[in-house]
């Protein structure tokens, strides 16, 4: 029971006049995020990390993370309104919630979206409260073997279960191991990879990478789709909320249903968008209105919502437990504790209580006020998506260039940030997964230092990867993990032979 | 698949654009297994050198480039085009101006560069009459030095204004 009381004491912590200050801005500053185009979760996060360097840890997580809140909320407005998905994680959303918005039932989709989101973002905040300490407890007996065998099925499931083509996760994941690997070698101290490039001696700052990837590379395709606002006007007032809530809870079955997918797809990085996709795919298969999908149903507004949001917090649950994020904000959020000279993992559990329950509190009540504070300024933040986007981008490019300058003050970063957002747009173009880079330009230093380790421990042999049960299951599962879309094909065609 | 399927005007092929990409990626894997090989892959006294595991990487990059290249051949239909020379024109739109703003900068400061960037786009792109300009591409800049330099209390570049505004 220590963890109650210790996160009875993170409450405390929270809501401190100034701490609710923080939390409320970093909502609005995260709706604002989501709502428009080119500024999402990861690389706003990225953005703002600059500004909180200055504040105790506490409250600069919690703004952080608040700041993520109010991006996945955010995502829904666009979505719903404007039939453009302000995240990538709020496209299932436009399926149904657009033709309500269409048939003048906007105000009940955004509540149903919105009530969605803090069920699965409530869902996974208690099963982080849960699980998280636990799986902390245990792994503090992890040696590096298992550590890397951690990093090994994290990395795997990217590549076995994302959408993308498993040879181009490939490619982009290993990408970012080498670009992680650039400037000074942690175990030996010695340089590599510079070519005799100052500037690249510090290495490749992911910030910079994902402020590029997301930022500058979505705004590139916004503009190659000549992005123009049509949207429907946002009525929502308090007796449609109401009417709203009394329908959900005969949708409890849905609801429950794609908390779970969206806490499993998050603790495994695949991530929100897959969650939103397989949990609209699983409710128009099991409704047996599921034939009606999309010409405005409220189940295919409630069950994308309620994954994404439940994946988006779960994928906290091994960034903290762990030290291994579950999404790129997850990542940066990570980064973010570096910087403030937190080691993410398993020790911040016994190290940095007060942190640590801190920002599950803040989880906690940070999602009440979120829910609170876009059900109220709806309106406001439909508003700002009429701004036409010949004054938005500009505005996105001097806060994304002035995010990635700050990051280490260098004028070359804003440059490397253009670079970035270049390349990111083709990535996404031919379509290479973006997220899977990020996470190995993290965790490229670490997840090499356990790997080599571990090998000088066993003087050599891959043997040590399956020494013992633990980290031999860990391995197989994520070689399964590695070679599922093989395993598919064979079984597949083994089935179909069988049948024929 | 007819070209004329895809109506929408001319531009780069899908497939070229592919092979290409995975062509650029094959480069970086063996440039990042060139260097990897100058500081040593073996392994030594201390256990494997700093190129040990970066060289694996590059040969990973370098195998798994030349599958997508050969997949980009064997599935994406001759015709299919990456994207219209009219969408890589707007593409192209936001990038050289953006090019040109991180260039200068370093030499401008970031107030100026920054409202010179938002006036190129108001105007340009979006046809403004310059009363509006000149308020928002003004205005953004003021914003931000309160917020980041008064309020956070984070230098941002500055540039010969700022200097002799005395800031």
């Amino acid at each position: 029971m220590e963890e109650i009381s210790n996160l009875m004491h993170g409450f405390g912590v929270v809501i401190q006049p100034f701490n609710l200050l923080v939390m409320v801005i970093g909502i609005v500053l995260g709706v604002l995020i989501g709502v428009l185009p080119g500024l999402g979760g990861a690389n706003g996060v990225a953005i703002l990390l600059p500004l909180t360097f200055s504040m105790p840890p506490t409250s600069a997580i919690i703004m952080l993370s608040c700041i993520y809140w109010g991006a996945l909320f955010g995502g829904a407005i666009t979505s719903i309104l404007f039939n453009i998905p302000g995240e990538p994680w709020s496209v299932a959303t436009t399926f149904d919630g657009h033709p309500m918005a269409q048939q003048g039932r906007a105000g009940e989709a955004l509540t149903a979206a919105f009530t969605s989101s803090f069920v699965g973002a409530l869902f996974a905040v208690i099963v982080i409260t849960l699980v998280a300490p636990l799986v902390a407890k245990f792994a503090l007996q992890f040696g590096p073997a298992e550590k890397f065998s951690v990093f090994f099925l994290a990395f795997c499931s990217f590549v076995g279960m994302g959408k993308e083509p498993p040879f181009k996760t490939l490619v982009a994941m290993m990408m970012g191991f080498a670009l992680a690997a650039v400037g000074l070698d942690t175990v030996t101290g010695q340089l590599r990879l510079t070519f005799g490039f100052t500037e690249l001696l510090g290495g490749f700052d992911f910030l910079i990478a994902v402020i590029g990837l997301f930022g500058i590379g979505e705004i590139l395709l916004t503009m190659e789709e000549g992005l123009s606002f049509k949207g429907r006007a946002a009525g929502i007032n308090g007796k449609v909320v109401l009417q709203t809530w009394m329908e959900l809870p005969r949708y409890w079955a849905t609801s429950l249903r794609s908390c779970l997918i969206g806490c499993w797809m998050g603790i495994t990085p695949a991530g929100a968008t897959p969650a939103s996709f397989m949990s609209y795919g699983i409710a128009k298969r099991l409704s047996p209105k599921g034939r009606k999908f999309g010409t405005g149903k409220i189940e295919g507004v409630i069950a994308p919502e309620t994954a994404a949001h439940a994946a988006g917090t779960s994928a906290l649950l091994p960034m903290l437990s762990l030290g291994v994020p579950g999404s790129p904000t997850a990542a940066v959020l990570l980064g973010g504790l570096l910087i403030w000279g937190l080691q993410p993992g398993p020790l911040l559990f016994v190290e940095q209580t007060e942190f640590v329950w801190g920002l599950i509190a803040s989880m906690y009540v940070g999602n009440v006020v979120g829910l609170i504070v876009v059900l109220t300024m709806v309106p406001f933040f439909a508003a700002i998506l009429r701004i036409p986007f010949s004054i938005i981008a500009p505005i996105i490019l001097v806060v994304c260039a002035i995010g990635a300058y700050t990051v280490h003050n260098s004028a070359f970063d804003v440059v490397l940030m253009l670079v970035f957002g270049v390349i990111g747009y083709v990535m996404k173009k031919c379509n290479y997964p973006m997220a899977p880079m990020v996470l190995a330009i993290v965790l490229g230093d670490k997840a090499e230092e356990a790997f080599r380790q571990s090998l000088l421990g066993s003087g050599g042999s891959l043997g040590i990867f399956w020494s013992n049960g633990l980290v031999g299951s860990i391995m197989t599962i994520g070689l399964v993990a590695l070679l599922w879309p093989l395993i598919e094909r064979i079984w597949g065609g083994m089935r179909a032979r069988a049948a024929s | 698949m007819s070209e004329s399927s895809h109506g929408d005007g001319y531009g780069p092929r899908h497939r070229q654009v592919e092979i290409g990409v995975a062509a650029a990626t094959a480069v970086f894997g063996a440039v990042v297994m060139a260097g990897s090989l100058q500081v040593g892959i073996t392994w030594a006294v201390e256990g494997p050198r700093a190129g040990f595991f970066p060289f694996y990487v590059g040969l990973l990059i370098l195998a798994a480039s030349g599958v997508n290249a050969m997949r980009a051949m064997r599935t994406i239909a001759p015709g299919k085009l990456f994207a219209s020379w009219k969408q890589l024109r707007s593409v192209a739109s936001v990038v050289v101006p953006t090019a040109v703003y991180v260039l200068l900068l370093p030499h401008a400061g970031i107030y100026l560069s920054s409202a010179l960037l938002i006036a190129v786009f108001m105007i340009w792109l979006g046809r403004y009459a310059w009363r509006m300009t000149l308020a928002v591409s003004v205005g953004m800049p003021f914003v931000t030095y309160f917020l980041f330099e008064r309020w956070f209390l984070i230098p941002l570049p500055k540039g010969p204004i700022e200097n002799m505004l005395g800031l």
